[in-house]
């Protein structure tokens, strides 16, 4: 079936210097690139989420004005989910998936050039907007109408921004599917692949189902801001409700674009240090399926206060609970993974274990979210915060830490510095839970989010969480600082690079050379 | 340039991406400067688009005369269709939201509206309707003389009717024509194909007629309410892609003029029709739930 050899580029004259990052067509320059830039995203992000914090550490109102105050919570979420965390996802699956598979390169390497070459267009375009005259956007990353039809200039930078991100994330999820479906080596059936390349496979099936939809919602509103058409406005007959569902539709499985990946991460890394193949592969791969299809059905459960028929609300908290089951399945099978294996604590595994005892945190908190007389009360309140920073932190964020640590022996053929690993893990869980654990209790308390201000009875949670913040962000210089050290020097990695891992990825040599399987390998 | 022997052929660094890119900003911030009244707008959005048609020209050619020079194998013809279908999906999902929003607001939120006497008192909503402060609507076809008081709907059984007669028309040429190719019939390829050609282009002036005639004297534009905003996106879009559709095939009817594919290789044909087909169902979606319900 998949018969792939590589041409021979001997002879060929290869750009150097920048235009080599500019013109290249090899997937593990192409993912490098999604990881610095992610990398990148991340810090401005946060840095941006400490603007914010530093904001809320007292009541009142100190450092910056409420307008700004808006913009930064914007365009933190914004940059955040478009900026980190997808890009993030596809640097690994970049690198990582033809490696699993078996195949020399993604299947389509210029487009895959393209998907990455849109995005730091995209987000000049985003942030540049907060210098044009009113600001930057301001209505949260959820864009509602009707605030942002009233919104200055910076509302269309966001929907162009959101547009061009809207491309390269459908570009990229095609080349992915694609890759995975044609290129895989000979032998590699779909049950035998990865776990993480079938959470990517799912993972593109959503983005490609979703993302269209969203750049349908914003040219509405792009059209009701400039073009006269009425599709949020009850005095033409549309309703700025329609705008939320639209979103969410989105929204919901946008969640799961942001968290599969990690769970696939967490299925590469648990096996390796319990020494045991994963348990439970078949229900890993349908539970992720399972996951994938409900999240289609849920979407409404992020209105619940907004006045739907109580049909409704029903509906969408009972599809929202049955989720719980899948997830359960597999937070089951990472435990019974590790039992009785041989377990060591690496840095990686580390970060693996803390993510599936963070993540399940942040879906207990959802599962009391999702129950509509409750959130009637956690609506719109740091409770929210809280919750969805366990799964998108906690959860998404430090299964990437993970996964960087697994394969940067991999990608640069140094180890990383273990030592320095473990510290950063150990700063970045405790300073994670000191900054967001606190919000649970506020947000039942009945504070609201997306406010400069608060009441004084919140004032020590609040300081307590803005104190975790700042040393969440600045533990952060050090993960940067020892990606550094790891690919400029260290101990030489060994193919294997951990105690006989599975995956084709191991058996290349590392660093992993620029071509990998130009001879497809033999799967048994 | 770099052969592919019998196997998967992998790209050398390319700069079309790039120039996509640099293309697609510079369109995407002229008009933003066109809509918040810049002047360089216009300037910026000609250039942006002059930029992405170029790297049109340059990155296609490319991939043809790869694709003539015999450097791509089946594996890789599997990959170029497979992202076709998957594009197209991603297109469906496009049209998908426009539709709900146009379900949505018909069947929910125009009753909703209605219903309550605390917004809007005395709005009766009723479809079409162009919402409690828009014109009122009147029968289908007919030539409103005040269109602030009034407007008026295109009725399904004049000109639409005709244009999905010539939608379909068309899908069924540009499978004659798919056939003719497999069986190494050119002439009657180039025939067949050019008719279909021919179908798209009478639709294209069709609509544009139906345009300026619901612009001109239905009192129907964009702005009349959500039945406007419903009305000219879904048809727009749909137009829009009937108009990219038409120009692959064009490109692909050109193409065959100069003796391209091969009975057994033709991926950027069954990629034009494929999508034909594609707006001729949004187009079926369309004439039912826009014109005839
Ligand atoms: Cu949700």
């Amino acid at each position: 079936m998949a018969t792939a050899e590589v041409a021979s580029h001997e002879g060929h004259h290869h750009p150097t210097g920048i235009m080599r990052w500019l013109t290249t067509t090899n997937h593990k320059d192409i993912g490098t690139l999604y990881l610095c830039f992610s990398l990148t995203m991340f810090l401005i992000g946060g840095f941006m989420a400490l603007v914010v914090r530093a904001e809320l550490f007292q009541p009142g109102l100190q450092i910056v004005d409420p307008h700004f105050f808006n913009q930064m919570t914007t365009m933190h979420a914004l940059i955040m989910v478009f900026g980190a965390i997808m890009p993030g996802f596809v640097g690994f699956a970049n690198w990582m998936i033809p490696m699993m598979v078996g195949a020399p390169d993604m299947a389509l390497p210029r487009l895959n050039n393209w998907s990455f070459w849109i995005l730091p267009f995209a987000f000049t375009m985003l942030l540049s907007s907060l210098f044009v005259p009113g600001g930057g956007p301001a209505a949260g990353w959820t864009l509602y109408a009707p605030l942002t039809i009233q919104g200055g200039m910076s509302v269309d930078m966001t929907i162009f921004a959101i547009h061009m991100m809207g491309i390269s994330s459908i570009l990229g999820a095609i080349n992915i599917i694609v890759t995975i479906f044609n290129m895989r080596a000979p032998g590699m059936s779909l049950m035998k692949m990865p776990l993480f390349v079938w959470t990517w496979l799912i993972t593109a099936f959503l983005l490609i189902a979703v993302m269209p939809v969203l750049a349908g919602a914003v040219t509405m509103l792009l059209t009701d801001r400039h073009f006269g058409t009425a599709f949020f406005d009850p005095a033409g007959g549309g309703d700025p409700v329609m705008f939320q569902h639209i979103f969410w539709f989105f929204g919901h499985p946008e969640v799961y674009i942001m968290i599969l990946p990690a769970f696939g991460i967490i299925s590469e890394i648990i096996p390796t240090f319990s020494r045991k193949p994963l348990f439970g592969y078949t229900t890993m791969v349908l539970a992720t399926a399972c996951i994938a299809f409900l999240s289609f059905v849920v979407w409404a459960h992020h209105m619940f206060t907004v006045g739907m028929p109580l049909a409704g609300e029903l509906f969408f908290m009972y599809s929202t609970m049955l989720i719980a089951v899948p997830t359960g399945v597999k937070v089951f099978n990472w435990v019974s993974t590790m039992w009785r294996g041989a377990l060591t604590f690496e840095t990686p595994m580390l970060f693996a274990v803390a993510v599936v005892f963070l993540f399940t945190i942040g879906g207990f908190s959802g599962l009391m979210l999702a129950i509509t007389p409750a959130d009637f009360q956690y609506h719109d309140t740091y409770f929210v915060v809280a919750h969805f920073h366990y799964v998108l932190f906690s959860g998404a964020a430090m299964a990437m830490m993970g996964g960087a640590y697994y394969w940067l022996p991999k990608w640069t053929g140094h180890m990383y510095d273990e030592k320095l690993g473990k510290i950063h893990f150990w700063l970045t869980t405790i300073f994670f839970n000191v900054t967001f654990f606190p919000q649970h209790f506020l947000g039942l308390a009945g504070m609201p989010r997306r406010i400069p201000d608060y009441a004084l009875q919140f004032t020590e949670f609040n300081v307590i969480s803005s104190l975790g913040a700042f040393g969440l962000g600045l533990s952060q210089l050090l993960f940067v600082y020892i990606i550094v050290k790891c690919v400029r020097s260290g101990v030489r990695a060994t193919d294997e690079v951990w105690e006989r891992p599975r995956g084709l990825e191991w058996t290349v040599p590392s660093p992993a050379p620029y071509h990998t399987f130009e001879t497809p390998p033999k799967v048994i | 340039m770099s052969g592919s022997r019998d196997g998967y052929y992998l790209p050398n660094p390319s700069a079309w991406p790039i120039i996509g890119s640099i293309g697609l900003f510079t369109t995407l911030l002229g008009l933003m400067l066109f809509l918040n009244e810049g002047k360089t707008g216009p300037w910026l959005m000609g250039f942006g688009a002059a930029t992405i048609i170029f790297m049109m020209f340059g990155w296609f050619g490319r991939v043809i005369r790869e694709s003539e020079g015999g450097m791509y194998n089946d594996h890789v013809g599997l990959s170029f269709r497979m992202s076709m279908m998957w594009f197209i999906f991603s297109e469906v999902m496009f049209f998908a939201a426009f539709f709900s929003a146009l379900f949505y607001t018909r069947s929910l939120a125009v009753p909703w509206l209605a219903d309550t006497d605390l917004l809007w008192p005395g709005y009766e909503g009723g479809w079409p309707t162009a919402g409690p402060k828009g014109p009122l609507p009147i029968e289908a076809d007919t030539v409103v003389a005040d269109p602030s008081r009034q407007f008026s709907t295109i009725g399904a059984w004049g000109i639409p009717v005709v244009n999905t007669g010539l939608l379909l028309l068309s899908s069924v040429t540009v499978t004659i024509a798919h056939h003719a190719l497999k069986m190494n019939e050119r002439r009657k390829l180039i025939v067949w194909l050019g008719i279909t050609l021919v179908l798209g282009a009478m639709f294209l002036f069709l609509q544009g007629k139906e345009y300026a005639h619901a612009y001109q004297e239905l009192g129907l534009t964009l702005g009349t309410g959500v039945y406007g905003a419903t009305f000219f996106m879904l048809t727009g879009f749909h137009g829009l892609h009937v108009t990219v559709g038409a120009i692959i095939l064009l490109v692909v009817w050109l193409r065959c003029l100069r003796g391209h594919f091969k009975p057994e290789n033709h991926f950027a044909f069954e990629a034009g029709a494929w999508y034909w087909h594609f707006v001729d169902t949004v187009w079926v979606g369309l004439f039912i739930f826009v014109y005839v319900f």
